[in-house]
């Protein structure tokens, strides 16, 4: 009963929220939501591979930076009229969403494949590491990328046109962004129903069994892992949109604990844990920094808390509660 | 580009190599023995460089300075294991590390709190601030070898440690079977403590002997944490001599990368796209050395045990 | 709101006056407070409040409330407290801002929106040039400034092959462009080194068998500690001399890289010994208030407050006049602490660049002026601001 009504109530609250913050003169609120929606967005898909690949991946943010530099570096070159290409095929940049948004997760699903085709043959520790070190490199990538500001960033000329959405409006981004997440939390679903993701539960548990049983699992894994990482090219694209600016930052090894820590205070191998974890973390910060410059001291200890002693996360409590688990 | 430069440059990457592994090998101990994943790591090497360098000032000794730092970063390790950590041995390395990131957001913020924003002073003794000319022409920092010294000294003692003593043996066999040595009537809990204080010191030792070349400020730690499990992964988790293989092979590798690389590329390109490109490479060398061993040998150069 | 309490504070014990019945004009300051390179943002804030503080809560006799926030260095968050404050807390006027990347994403965005930024610190080349904007004041310096006054003093010297390097990123390119845009001489080496490298020994090494007659480094915070500590302990400082920008010789600095530091001479728009009245007050004052010396960043957070200062009195306090406002703040009628100072056609600083040298004063490293390399020295960006 929780659940449910936490869920329908926290649907309408979020649907109701930009004319709500209007009603309040709070309009900012719904920036700030859009962004705390993005990443929740990229808690899911690290919740994929994380909840129910149960593959501990410490570089999800480079995913999430991928996708942001696509969308900004395809919005400039159609912002300066310079082809992005000349050789082998002309290929020119693109303001449209309907084409760099999908290019994002195109590419960050390429680059997935490639990381985790190697990435995989490693697993624990092991692949926690060479997650991370893949970051790093992408990371130091992004800051030498001169062409594209480097370190220094690179800004939007304006937001991507997604017709019949304006998303310099920040009601109507928000909307949005809201409606990508409840897609692609629909999808997640299904998919984590299908055979697919009791697979890959399967994997989760007990890979050798699963093995036995004559599953490629590599293959599942790998398959799990690109899709998670288009997803995160989604989240990606979105936040280079929100921020109308993308630099390395995004790609900071920090940024990738904080993504973990999303699904982890949300609840991994929930398909809501993510959102209720981003919501959660976001607005803890907000308020903490908020109340004292030192706000770390208190977030810090607080995680280790929540490791200790609720490591079901907000939501698998409350699924937990409402005996679904 | 003469002989002798290649030779100090190699020497450079051997001096590297050392400190990186100074950091690697209480990390290695930690993780291999007791299965714990920790990147406040970097942290108590940041302590142990803040310790030492207040003591440092207020006793105008460098050599106190470090006497002190090392008993009392074991002491923030043995109070942090007894207090959170301990409570994680039985947990999985995802829940390891999300604890010990939030202990790195602590311990920035409250070396800030205690130490200030600002970077803090520390120097060596005055009788290694001299340099030895060991190859002609290029005198070389006596300080430098000196951490060249004490990390050979650690990674004999260790070895020793671990092969030759009672403590080493427990440790050996709490590292393969918990219950049993429990049964024997060893108080595993309290090995544990140790061998964390064991390697909150090394953490220390890493932080105190890197302060004189480094800055010591808040944050320090993480930067060099990175490099330090790539260390770690490379060699193997839980070997020390994997540690101390895979130190000197990553701490060459970059250092070669940022000496030789520019020149070399130079004679391919432009000297303008040579030195950024270079400079792109050389950030990314050590991540690349690691991917590659890793696809090479998944478990690391000389996999522990299992 | 600890800010506000620092404000009210100094008030309180400095002048005691009370503040006026209307409404205070509302300042948004985004500063890095919290993590690396804390030490920056916290010296602008208290630069900033101090100015504050000695008119007991007013600006150029108007009453302000700073409202202080922290970005944690991430642009996204910038991005927001701006929307925040611009939106909820309908903020006319904003600063605080430490790094270029941060500017960037944050300057456009709120000026577009009729709000007036100045800039107490970042002052990248994209918002000099073609990004420039009407509502944009820097009132530091232009990123390019010191290395070219870095640039200058090193020809006039008489050095002929010279070592160059900094970070690879675009701060470190612009820093050694700046350079070479003043310096006539050869290069021995020019290198890019890595984003928070902390060890030199390669670098210094290849320096070493290149031979040249100085060094030109741009490595900011623990990087240039780093660099200097080992420099010197390769036995290099006497041999061969290094030049660098105020940012690794500033107060925030010296203190932790020591004696290494000695006689390095580097170039500022400011320091502490210029003499004029109002640096006077502002280094007594902010040493009574805070127990430290006043930094570089302190200073221009300092100027920024005095600026806006001298603009809201212009108008009267009424921010909505936003031509008034911009019409005040471009005349920078105020007494800046580095002495003559006004706005060029980009809004960036018009001024003088001085060399300084390390020195101790009793256990105490600072600086000294012992050279003026530029007199009203403008940036090479000017030209390609079209407003």
């Amino acid at each position: 009963m929780v659940r449910r009504t936490l869920l329908v109530g926290g649907l309408v609250l979020a649907l109701a929220l930009p004319p709500l913050a209007a009603a309040f003169g709070l309009d900012y609120v719904v920036g700030v939501a859009a962004r705390i929606l993005i990443f929740a967005l990229a808690g899911v898909s690290l919740n994929l591979i994380l909840g129910y690949g149960g593959m501990v991946s410490f570089g999800h943010a480079a995913f999430f930076g991928i996708g942001a530099y696509v969308v900004a570096i395809l919005s400039y070159h159609a912002d300066q009229g310079e082809p992005l290409l000349t050789w082998p095929l002309v290929i020119g940049g693109s303001e449209l969403a309907i084409i760099a948004w999908p290019v994002a997760m195109l590419v960050c699903a390429v680059v997935a494949l490639i990381i985790g085709a190697i990435c995989l043959r490693t697993s624990g520790l092991y692949f926690i590491m060479i997650t991370l070190a893949f970051a790093q490199m992408l990371f130091f990538f992004f800051v030498s990328l001169e062409p594209y500001g480097g370190d220094d960033g690179l800004s939007l000329a304006q937001p991507s046109r997604a017709w019949p959405f304006d998303l310099s409006d920040d009601r109507q981004f928000y909307y949005l962004v809201l409606a990508l997440l409840l897609f692609i939390l629909y999808l997640m679903r299904r998919l984590i129903a299908s055979r697919f993701g009791l697979v890959l539960r399967g994997i989760r548990e007990n890979e050798r069994r699963m093995q036995a049983m004559g599953f490629a699992t590599y293959r599942y894994k790998l398959a799990a892992f690109v899709i998670s990482g288009a997803v995160a090219g989604l989240a990606g694209a979105l936040i280079a949109n929100h921020t109308e600016f993308v630099s390395p930052s995004f790609l900071d090894w920090r940024r990738s604990g904080e993504i973990l820590v999303v699904v982890i205070l949300g609840g991994m191998g929930t398909l809501y844990g993510p959102v209720a974890g981003a919501i959660a973390y976001l607005m803890l910060e907000e308020v903490l920094a908020r109340w004292t410059e030192h706000w770390m001291i208190i977030l810090g200890p607080l995680l280790v808390l929540v490791v200790l002693y609720a490591k079901q996360g907000l939501w698998g409590t409350i699924e937990k509660m409402s005996g679904r688990r | 580009m003469s002989p002798l430069l290649i030779l100090e440059q190699v020497l450079n990457g051997l001096q590297l190599g050392v400190m990186l592994f100074l950091m690697a090998a209480g990390l290695t101990l930690v993780l291999g023995i007791m299965n714990l994943v920790n990147l406040a790591h970097g942290s108590l090497y940041m302590v142990g460089a803040f310790v030492a360098a207040m003591v440092a000032r207020w006793s105008g000794s460098f050599v106190v300075g470090l006497l002190v730092a090392l008993p009392v970063t074991a002491l923030v390790g043995v109070v942090v294991e007894r207090v959170a950590l301990r409570r994680l041995y039985e947990r999985d390395h995802l829940d390891q590390v999300l604890a010990t990131f939030g202990l790195i957001l602590f311990f920035n913020e409250a070396a800030t709190m205690i130490w200030g924003p600002r970077a803090v002073y520390l120097d060596g003794p005055s009788w290694l601030s001299g340099a030895v000319e060991i190859i002609p022409g290029a005198p070389y920092p006596a300080y430098r070898l000196a951490i060249i010294a004490v990390g050979l000294a650690v990674a004999v003692l260790l070895y020793l440690l671990v092969t030759r003593t009672r403590l080493g043996m427990l440790i050996r066999a709490g590292a393969s079977n918990r219950e049993m040595v429990s049964a024997l009537g060893v108080d595993i809990k309290r090995l544990y403590t140790l061998v964390f204080g064991l390697g909150a010191m090394l953490a220390a030792l890493g932080g105190v002997m890197a302060g004189p070349i480094y800055a010591v400020e808040v944050g320090m730690g993480e930067h060099i944490l990175i490099q330090t499990f790539v260390v770690v992964v490379i060699g193997g988790i839980g070997s020390v001599r994997g540690a101390l293989v895979g130190a000197v092979l990553v701490g060459l590798v970059d250092t070669l990368g940022r000496a030789f690389l520019p020149g070399m590329l130079t004679l391919f390109l432009g000297p303008a796209t040579a030195a950024s490109l270079s400079a792109s490479l050389a950030s990314m060398a050590i991540y690349i050395l690691m991917a590659a061993v890793l696809v090479w040998r998944p478990s690391g150069l000389f996999p522990a045990h299992g | 709101m600890k800010l506000q309490l620092i404000a009210l504070g100094l008030a309180g014990a400095l002048l005691a006056v009370p503040a006026g019945a209307a409404e205070p004009v509302k300042i948004g300051m985004i500063t890095t407070l919290s993590g690396g390179g804390s030490a920056l943002g916290i010296d602008i804030r208290d630069g900033f409040a101090l100015a504050i503080g000695q008119e007991g809560g007013s600006l150029g006799g108007v009453p302000v409330e700073l409202m202080a926030e922290d970005d944690g260095r991430k642009p996204e968050k910038a991005t927001e407290i701006a929307n925040r404050m611009v939106e909820r807390d309908k903020i006319g006027i904003m600063t605080g801002i430490v790094w270029s990347n941060l500017a960037i994403a944050v300057v456009p965005k709120v000026t577009g929106k009729g709000v007036f930024y100045v800039s107490p610190n970042a002052g990248p080349s994209k918002l000099a040039g073609a990004g420039c904007g009407p509502n944009y004041f820097n009132v530091a310096w232009q990123n390019d400034n010191l290395h070219e006054a870095m640039g200058q003093y090193v020809t006039e010297k008489g050095y002929k092959n010279v070592y160059i390097m900094a970070p690879n990123y675009p701060a470190g390119k612009d820093a050694l462009k700046g350079f070479k845009r003043f310096f006539k001489g050869d290069l021995a080496g020019e290198v890019y080194t890595k984003l928070g490298q902390t060890d030199y020994a390669a670098e210094i090494a290849a320096l070493r068998s290149a031979k040249p007659d100085a060094v030109f480094f741009f490595l900011p915070g623990g990087m240039g500690i780093s660099f200097l500590k080992q420099y010197a302990q390769a036995g290099l400082t006497d041999k061969v001399p290094v030049f660098g920008p105020a940012f690794s010789f500033d107060q925030t600095i010296l203190g932790a890289v020591g004696d290494a530091a000695l006689g390095v001479i580097n170039s500022s728009q400011w320091n502490k010994d210029i003499d004029n009245p109002a640096n006077a007050a502002f280094v007594a004052d902010f040493q009574k208030a805070y127990g430290r010396l006043p930094s570089l960043y302190a200073s221009q957070g300092y100027d920024a407050a005095r600026l806006i200062g001298s603009a809201l009195m212009a108008v009267g306090g009424d921010v909505s006049n936003a031509d008034g406002f911009r019409t005040a703040l471009k005349k920078a009628d105020f007494a800046s602490v580095r002495g003559k100072f006004r706005f060029g056609p980009n809004n960036h600083p018009v001024q003088d660049i001085y060399v300084r040298q390390v020195v101790k004063e009793g256990d105490v490293l600072t600086n000294k002026i012992i050279a003026t390399a530029f007199t009203d020295h403008a940036d090479a960006y000017a030209a390609e601001c079209k407003m």
